[in-house]
């Protein structure tokens, strides 16, 4: 059996498996979706753009739903923080993303443009918006949250939905819909032609740009928060409990870690490049170049994030000391050692026959196959 | 600081509305993903198009249906951390392992492949598209097995262990926890009420066709699929009901006391109330019908072992709830940092009656300081109310005796050729499409209302449970939540009763009603009915 420090570790690097997982599969259909009013101009051309997506985002969804109850048997206090404590984003999130099951299998279901039309405002605002939260929420971890526990480990909240917004919270969020627009274009580009591949192909050169820039700016500006660190703790081998320990702020602490082992700019160096160099491939057609690159944007700005945030998960604002880390927010010995057997086992299965689905899948939606097939088509 | 009682209330309400809501599209995804199953391998064993077309025309009904599935299961989801966050933190190292697993073995499996049941027709051969259809059944029966097994932890919470330096239960056997007697019972049980809705539902819509004499070659074939099905599900339903879990766990055995009204613990074996009016007040059941024997058959399946009545099982926890005062005194010392070994052997002797002894925080913030009229307060609680659980028990019996009948009639006269007379059995085959949906939520009622006050049985009680929300939040998403669901459930019975009207003609093969000229269209009955 491992020692319970290496399994919080490798729990921590799993977490963060699991979100990469959601982005780089899920992030193409909230991406596609996003842009969804841009790339059709017909109802054709919005039913190839859907359908590019459509046999394969449900299970990309999964990944979503697993990251969630990952969170859940992984990191017990986390999952309870960090849904009471975003109660009233998540709930948002949710209605956003009811829209999508019903969304992709109601909307061609009939032919009323006013019954199409209000559907694809729904796949629109349930790609758009999950993203801005998502983007947002991460903000706020930077900055930390309004939250405390009490002797019983209790949370409690003390802030309110609009106190989630803020000029560096906004921008997490805009960063995070322009990664995934970009994401979900290279996705675009590669399973459409015509016109909706040629709006995909300038679609990425856009977002590439402005994610590239946003994520510089807001790389700059992390160095001037008010981040976190951890003075003293319990023996991280051992049950720590939140509380059990002593957490200093400062400004430019976030970026602590790289500092430590500068080996590892080599990860926001890759999240600035990659994005242009994705637009650079769209340039010259390469399509596969480019959704690799767009790939490695998401891995590179994500793991910049949890680089600069380790060991910390959710920082409390208001008594830092409450603030939950990959060392105390944690399950049992017992359960992490299950769970990884459990994820050790499946997520490589899922990998195998996802992919096989994909290559079932494979090749490029076009506007006459959707109207040879429009019975059977989204 | 507690949350507010107001918030239990909003957020047991939201929880029980949304999940009575998500339950019912889950039903018809358990087992009409079989019945598919059921068509596609007698088309690909027998080649006839018309089994690809039922598997086609079923799946389409299957999408509408499964789409609404997603949606409602998410809540579900969010829901644990959202409103119940400290039973989230006291029990995930538990109770989020079934979860997670349902999602990395299940969910996923079932979600993959759903996308090329409908998008694979022409991608994938018979066999490999039969293969397809297989695993989205298969993925969702798993994922209905880990979700009872978590379900079924909170009814019998086997194999944890409280540890008082984390304040949380954890895990000491998965093994306990995945053979929970009473998850197995659920399991089977629940499985097996989905097919019967399943098959009630394209029993009826069938039936719905061959009254009004179209596509009857398509309507009786599915007709016969259903009956066979549904036959072969009413039965075990009946025989493996979940009682047999009735008997482990505390709440199992107030359910089963409420449940039956016993009121006494008669001597073994124990006598059925068929019938009567229980009379909370007076703690008796008036003009109870008893049926000898009946009720210690099922329950302890013996004749030597008596079914334990409400009132002993009030003593019992009045005991209880005593010894956990002892159990909460010592934590508080033990968290106080004074673990002397007098606090910590006392700790160990009660624990297991430490939620009880949290029952008494409704009623003092101390616990330990609790009067002799607080803990009879605090015992009352463990007790349900009787009439909703009699009752709704029964609803839920009765009308499973009436599909009985319906699929055993139905077969009857399908293996004797001679159904197309009887349009009584076909008229009552529409009608009872929607009632496997109310003896479900009868069954759903009785295990999760009859489980107050806890949430975790004998471990977590349901106010302590709740998130440290404002109640405006709580409304704003109860209000919220129920005006989409309406709104989308509206939406579905629109277009699932869109394509039930067009029926197979909704494939667009040119082969069904409306779509072939008057001539062909007899013609074809003919020689379908012929077949």
């Amino acid at each position: 059996m491992l020692d319970y420090e290496t399994l919080k570790l490798i729990w921590w690097a799993l977490i963060v498996l699991l979100m990469l997982g959601f982005a780089l599969t899920g992030g193409w259909d909230l991406g596609v979706a996003t842009l969804l009013p841009w790339m059709g101009r017909t109802d054709d051309e919005r039913r190839v753009v859907i359908n590019t997506i459509g046999p394969t985002w449900e299970g990309n969804q999964t990944w979503l739903i697993t990251f969630g109850a990952a969170l859940f048997a992984a990191w017990p206090l986390v999952y309870a923080a960090a849904f009471s404590v975003l109660y009233v984003a998540l709930i948002f999130t949710l209605f956003a993303l009811f829209l999508r099951p019903v969304g992709f299998d109601y909307r061609s279901k009939l032919p009323d443009p006013r019954w199409r039309g209000a559907w694809d405002w729904g796949l629109f605002v349930g790609g758009m918006f999950p993203a801005l939260v998502f983007g947002v929420a991460i903000g706020n971890l930077f900055l930390g949250l309004p939250f405390r526990y009490d002797d019983t480990l209790r949370v409690s909240y003390h802030g309110g939905f609009l106190g989630l917004f803020s000029g560096f919270t906004v921008l997490t969020g805009v960063l995070a819909v322009a990664m995934l627009a970009l994401h979900g274009a290279a996705f675009l580009y590669l399973r459409s032609d015509a016109r909706v591949a040629e709006r995909a192909r300038r679609a990425i050169v856009i977002a590439g740009g402005i994610t590239a820039a946003l994520f510089t700016l807001l790389g700059v500006w992390v160095q001037s928060l008010q981040g976190f660190g951890i003075a003293s703790i319990a023996d991280v081998n051992g049950v720590v409990t939140p509380l059990q320990k002593e957490v200093v702020r400062g400004a430019g602490l976030w970026l602590a870690n790289y500092r430590a082992l500068p080996q590892l700019w080599f990860v926001p160096v890759a999240g600035m490049l990659l994005p242009l160099l994705a637009g650079f491939a769209a340039w010259l057609r390469w399509r596969w170049a480019a959704l690799a690159a767009t790939s490695g944007s998401v891995i590179a700005i994500i793991v910049t994030a949890g680089i600069a945030l380790f060991p910390f998960v959710l920082p409390s604002s208001i008594d830092p000391v409450s603030s939950l880390t990959a060392w105390d927010a944690v399950s049992s010995q017992k359960t992490l050692t299950l769970m990884l057997a459990v994820v050790a086992i499946f997520v490589p299965l899922i990998a195998l026959y996802t992919s096989w689905v994909y290559r079932v899948m494979r090749g490029t939606v076009t506007v006459e196959q959707i109207q040879r097939e429009t019975h059977t088509s989204y | 600081m507690l949350p507010a009682l107001e918030v239990v209330e909003l957020s047991r309400l939201q929880f029980g509305l949304t999940a009575m809501f998500h339950f019912l599209f889950v039903p018809l995804t358990l087992g009409l993903s079989w019945i598919l199953v059921i068509c596609e391998s007698v088309y690909v064993m027998t080649g006839r198009e018309v089994y690809k077309d039922m598997t086609r025309f079923w799946g389409k009904l299957f999408g509408i249906n499964f789409a609404m599935g997603v949606t409602t299961g998410m809540t579900l989801e969010f829901q644990f951390g959202t409103n119940w966050a400290y039973y989230s933190h006291y029990v995930g190292d538990i109770f989020g392992v079934p979860l997670a697993i349902e999602g990395l073995m299940a969910f996923f499996l079932e979600s993959t492949f759903v996308g090329l049941f409908f998008f694979g027709w022409n991608r994938l051969s018979k066999v490999q598209h039969l293969g397809v259809t297989f695993l989205v059944a298969l993925g969702s029966n798993l994922s209905a097995l880990w979700i009872l097994i978590a379900n079924g932890w909170m009814q019998n919470p086997v194999g944890a262990e409280f540890n008082y330096q984390t304040m949380r239960m954890e895990l000491v056997s998965i093994a306990e926890v995945i053979f929970n007697p009473v998850a197995q019972a659920k399991f089977v049980h629940t499985l097996a009420a989905g097919y019967v809705a399943a098959s009630m539902f394209v029993l009826g819509v069938s039936a719905w066709y061959l009254l009004k004499a179209r596509d009857t070659g398509f309507a009786l074939r599915s007709f016969a699929v259903a009956a066979g099905f549904g036959l072969a599900s009413v039965c075990s339903v009946i025989v493996l009901g979940d009682e047999s879990g009735y008997t482990t766990g505390e709440v199992q055995k107030v359910k089963l006391a409420a449940i039956e009204a016993e009121w006494e613990t008669h001597p073994a074996p124990a006598a059925i109330t068929a019938f009567g009016l229980p009379n909370q007040a007076e703690e008796r059941t008036d003009y109870a019908v008893r049926i000898p024997y009946v009720l210690g058959l099922i329950a302890t399946r013996s004749v030597d072992q008596p079914v334990i009545g409400i009132k002993a099982l009030r003593r019992e926890h009045e005991a209880r709830i005593r010894s956990g005062m002892l159990a909460y005194e010592a934590l508080v010392a033990l968290r106080a940092g004074n673990p002397s070994e007098d606090m910590q052997r006392q700790f160990e002797r009660h624990k297991a009656d430490l939620g009880f002894g949290l029952l008494l925080k409704k009623y003092t913030p101390n616990v330990v300081d609790a009067t002799p009229a607080q803990i009879k307060s605090a015992a009352n609680d463990t007790i349900p109310r009787v009439a909703p659980l009699f009752w709704s028990f029964r609803v839920m019996v009765g009308l499973g005796i009436l599909f009985l009948f319906i699929f055993a009639t139905s077969f009857w006269f399908l293996a004797r050729k001679n159904l197309a007379p009887q349009r009584w059995l076909l008229k009552l085959a529409v009608v009872a499409i929607p009632l496997p949906w109310v003896a479900i939520m009868a069954g759903w009622f009785v295990a999760e209302y009859g489980r107050q006050p806890w949430t975790i049985s004998g471990v977590l009680p349901t106010f302590l449970s709740a998130s440290a929300v404002d109640a405006g939040q709580v409304w704003f998403s109860l209000i919220g939540l129920m005006t989409m669901y309406v709104l989308l459930f509206a939406i579905e019975m629109y277009l699932m009763l869109k394509y039930i009207r067009l029926g197979p003609s909704s494939l667009h093969t040119g082969r069904y009603f409306r779509e072939t000229g008057p001539e062909t269209h007899s013609a074809l009955v003919a020689q379908t009915s012929a077949s």
